[in-house]
C-alpha cells in the first residue's frame, strides 16, 4: 500500500473521532509546550545572570592582597598591603595577554554638598578603569593621565550620590562637592548600572584619580586592588598565569613561598552561577520530559481502546484484502499523526506561553532551537514507540474472530 | 464449457479444542463454474460457517484442496491470502460492515485502497460505476446512518463489486432485512448474475431465498447432503411485482 493511501486511511479514521484525537493530542501538546517553555525560562535566567556578570566585564581580572605570614602571625588579606606602583609598571611592561591595567584604592567617607551629605565610597583608579569595568559616562568627561599625574581634585559621580546630594535635579557637572575635607569638582556622571548580582548598589560611588585618593585622602603608597582586562575571554586563564608569574617576580617571592596576592577572574563566578541555573534547567527539563512520556502513555492507552473498539473494522479491512502489515501501518500512522500534530501545536503553545511569561511576568526567556528540535523528535519517537504495541495487536487479529466480534 | 471458478476436492477441516478434535467438515467435494448462482444451505452446526470461511480464503483446509480460480489456496501465506481476497473475492456480510461516518463512495473505494495497481482517479471512477450498478448513483455522499438497511446492503454489494472479483461471497446477506427488501437484494443479485455473468455463492438458511438461485448445496454434519440444480428458478423481480402494495411504499 502506498504511503499516500496509508496517510489517507489514517486521516479518515482520525476524522471520524475528532474530539478523541484532540484529547489524545493534548498530552503531547502540553508535554512539548512545557518542555519548550521550561527550557526557555531556564535558559533565559541563565543568560540574564551571565549578562549581569558580563556587565562587570567577563574578561576582567582582579588582584587582591592575600593573607600572609608576618612573623608567624597570619594577617587577613585586605589589611595586608603588598600591591604598589612597581607591580603596575611590571605588568604594563611584561604582560602580553592583558590589554589594560588599573590600580585601585578605596576610601569610605561622607560626601557633602552644602547642607546635604551622603555616606559613600570613593574609588581611586586610573583612566583605564572605566574600560575594564565597562563603565560609561552619561554626561561630562572622564579624567585623564594628566589628572592622575597632577593628583587633580576631580571626580566622576554615580547616580545614587547625585540623587542624595542634588535632590532638586540640578546639573552636577562643574559643581564642587567635598569628600572628607577635600573639595572635588564633578566632571562626569556615570551611567546608572543598578544593583549587581549580590545586591550592591553599583551607582553609590565616586571615582577619582588614584593618585588623588592615595595622596590627599589615604596617605598611602599601596593599592587595595589591581584591575586588569585580558585581551579576550579565551586567554583569561593564560593571562592569570602570566600575571601571577610577573607579580611573584615583582614581589621577589622564592619558589617555596606562597603568593601574597590572589588573582581572580569573573569566569569562576560565571561558571558557578551558570552551573546553578544549569541545574535548574535540567530539573525543569526532566519535569517537562516526564509529562511528554505521560502524553505518550495516553496515546498508547487510547490506541489500545481504539483497536478493541474497531475490531470489527479491522476484520472487515482484512477480509477485503488488507494484510497484517497494512493494519499495523494504519494504526502506527494514526499514532504518529496524533503525536506529530500534537507536537506542532505544542511548539506553538510553547512559543506562545513563553511570550506570555515574558510579557506578563517580565522574566527573561530564550527559546533554544535544540529544545524545539529535541521535543519534536521525542514526540515523533513517542508516537512510534507507544503506538507500536497497539498496532501490532491489531495486525495479529484473526480476521474470522474479528469479523464476529461484537 | 465454462471455466471452473471453485474446485473443492475432499476438503476436511478439523479444530482441536483441548483434548478433543472437532470435525467441522468431513470431506466435501464440489465445483462451481463461472456464471453460476449457488446457495449453500444448512442448519447451525452443519459446517456452513467453516466452509464459508474457507471459501472466503479467511481459513485454510486441514486436508484436501481448494482451488480458487486455479490458485491452490493451501500453499499461500497469510499475506498472500489477503492479496487473493482483495483481487478475487467480494464479500457481502449479514451486518453490512460499512465504516461508520464514512460516505458511501469512500466505503466502496475501500478495497481499492489495498490494491497498489489502482490509481486515485481510477479508484474514484470504478467506485462511481459500482454505485451506479447497485442503483445508488445519487447517494455518494451519504453516510451509513443516512441510509436504510437495504441501501446499506447495496453499498456493501457495490463494495464487493468494485474489485471486479471472480466470485461474490454472500453470508446471510438478507438476514437483517425485511422480506420486501430481501427480494430487492435478491433481484439485484440475480441481475448481476444474469446480465453481468457474476459468479455468486450465497450462504443462507432460508429455503425461500435459495429458490432464487440456480443451484443449492445442502450441508449436514460436515457432509454434502444434497447438491441439486434448481430447475424452476424463481425471478425475484416478479415476486417483488406481485407483492401486495402497501401505503408504506
Amino acid at each position: 500500500m502506498s504511503l499516500i493511501n496509508l496517510i489517507r486511511i489514517a486521516l479518515k479514521a482520525l476524522q471520524r473521532n475528532k474530539l478523541r484525537a484532540f484529547l489524545t493530542m493534548l498530552g503531547i501538546i502540553i508535554g512539548v509546550g512545557s518542555v519548550i517553555a521550561m527550557v526557555a525560562i531556564g535558559q533565559g535566567s541563565k543568560q540574564s545572570i551571565h549578562d549581569q556578570l558580563s556587565n562587570m566585564g567577563t574578561n576582567m581580572i582582579t588582584v587582591q592582597p592575600a593573607s600572609n605570614l608576618n612573623g608567624g602571625v597570619r594577617i587577613a588579606g585586605t589589611s595586608f598591603q603588598t600591591l604598589t606602583i612597581k607591580d603596575i609598571t611590571a605588568l604594563k611592561a611584561g604582560a602580553q595577554y592583558i590589554t589594560e591595567v588599573s590600580p585601585a584604592v578605596t576610601s569610605r567617607g561622607q560626601a557633602i554638598n552644602g547642607a546635604l551629605n551622603w555616606p559613600t565610597s570613593m574609588s581611586g583608579v586610573a583612566p583605564e578603569y572605566l574600560d575594564i569595568r565597562k563603565l560609561a559616562l552619561k554626561d561630562g568627561i572622564a579624567f585623564t593621565q594628566n589628572d592622575v599625574r597632577t593628583s587633580a581634585k576631580v571626580c566622576l559621580i554615580g547616580q545614587t550620590v547625585i540623587d542624595n546630594l542634588f535632590p532638586n535635579g540640578e546639573n552636577p557637572i562643574g559643581k564642587i562637592i567635598r569628600f572628607g575635607n577635600i573639595p572635588f569638582q564633578i566632571i562626569g556622571v556615570l551611567s546608572p548600572k543598578g544593583f549587581n548580582a549580590f545586591g550592591q548598589d553599583q551607582d553609590d560611588i565616586l571615582i577619582a584619580p588614584y593618585t588623588t585618593v592615595q595622596k590627599r585622602i589615604l596617605a598611602t603608597i599601596y593599592y587595595s586592588n589591581i584591575y586588569a582586562s585580558a585581551a579576550n575571554e579565551q586567554v583569561t586563564d593564560a593571562a592569570v598565569t602570566e600575571m601571577t608569574g610577573i607579580l611573584r617576580d615583582s614581589h621577589r617571592l622564592t619558589s617555596s613561598e606562597d603568593n601574597d596576592f590572589t588573582v581572580r577572574t569573573q569566569q569562576e563566578l560565571i561558571a558557578t552561577l551558570s552551573s546553578t541555573s544549569g541545574l535548574l534547567t535540567v530539573l525543569l527539563t526532566v519535569v517537562a520530559g516526564i509529562s511528554l512520556v505521560i502524553g505518550g502513555i495516553g496515546i498508547m492507552n487510547i490506541m489500545y481502546v481504539s483497536v478493541t473498539e474497531r475490531t470489527k473494522e479491522i476484520g472487515l479491512r482484512m477480509s477485503i484484502g488488507a494484510r497484517g502489515k497494512d493494519i499495523l501501518m494504519q494504526f502506527l500512522m494514526e499514532a504518529v499523526l496524533i503525536s506529530i500534530t500534537g507536537g506542532v501545536i505544542g511548539v506553538f503553545v510553547g512559543f506562545l506561553s513563553t511570550q506570555i511569561v515574558t510579557l506578563t511576568l517580565g522574566w527573561p526567556t530564550i527559546i533554544s532551537e535544540s529544545s524545539v528540535v529535541l521535543s519534536f523528535a521525542v514526540c515523533a519517537v513517542t508516537g512510534i514507540f507507544f503506538g507500536y504495541y497497539p498496532a501490532q495487536k491489531a495486525s495479529r487479529l484473526d480476521p474470522i474472530e474479528a469479523l464476529r466480534y461484537e | 464449457m465454462s471455466k471452473k471458478i471453485l474446485e473443492i476436492k475432499d476438503l476436511k477441516r478439523e479444530f482441536i479444542m483441548g483434548s478433543e478434535t472437532v470435525h467441522a467438515l468431513r470431506g466435501i467435494s464440489f465445483d462451481v463454474n463461472a456464471g453460476e448462482f449457488v446457495t449453500i444451505m444448512g442448519s447451525s452446526g452443519s459446517g456452513k460457517t467453516t466452509l464459508l470461511n474457507i471459501l472466503g480464503c479467511l481459513d485454510k483446509p486441514s486436508i484436501g484442496n481448494y482451488f480458487l480460480d486455479g490458485v491452490d489456496v493451501k500453499q499461500l501465506s497469510r499475506d498472500e491470502l489477503a492479496q487473493l481476497r482483495n483481487h478475487k473475492i467480494g464479500f457481502v456480510f449479514q451486518s453490512y460492515n460499512l465504516l461508520p461516518r464514512t460516505t458511501a463512495l469512500e466505503n466502496v473505494e475501500l478495497p481499492l485502497l489495498y490494491n497498489k495497481e489502482v490509481s486515485a482517479a481510477d479508484r474514484r471512477e470504478r467506485a462511481i460505476n459500482a454505485l451506479k450498478a447497485v442503483k445508488l448513483a445519487d447517494r455518494h455522499d451519504h453516510t451509513p446512518s443516512q441510509l436504510s438497511g437495504g441501501q446499506q446492503q447495496r453499498v456493501a454489494i457495490a463494495r464487493a463489486l468494485v474489485n471486479e472479483p471472480v466470485m461474490i461471497l454472500a453470508d446471510e446477506a438478507t438476514g437483517n432485512l425485511d422480506s420486501r427488501t430481501s427480494y430487492e437484494i435478491m433481484a439485484l443479485m440475480q441481475e448481476l448474475n444474469q446480465t453481468q455473468g457474476k459468479t455468486i455463492v450465497f450462504v443462507t438458511h432460508e429455503p425461500d431465498i435459495a429458490s432464487f438461485s440456480s443451484r443449492t448445496i445442502q450441508l449436514r454434519d460436515g457432509h454434502i447432503q444434497k447438491d441439486t440444480p434448481n430447475e424452476s428458478m424463481r425471478s425475484a423481480k416478479e415476486v417483488l411485482e406481485n407483492l401486495p402494495v402497501t401505503d408504506d411504499y
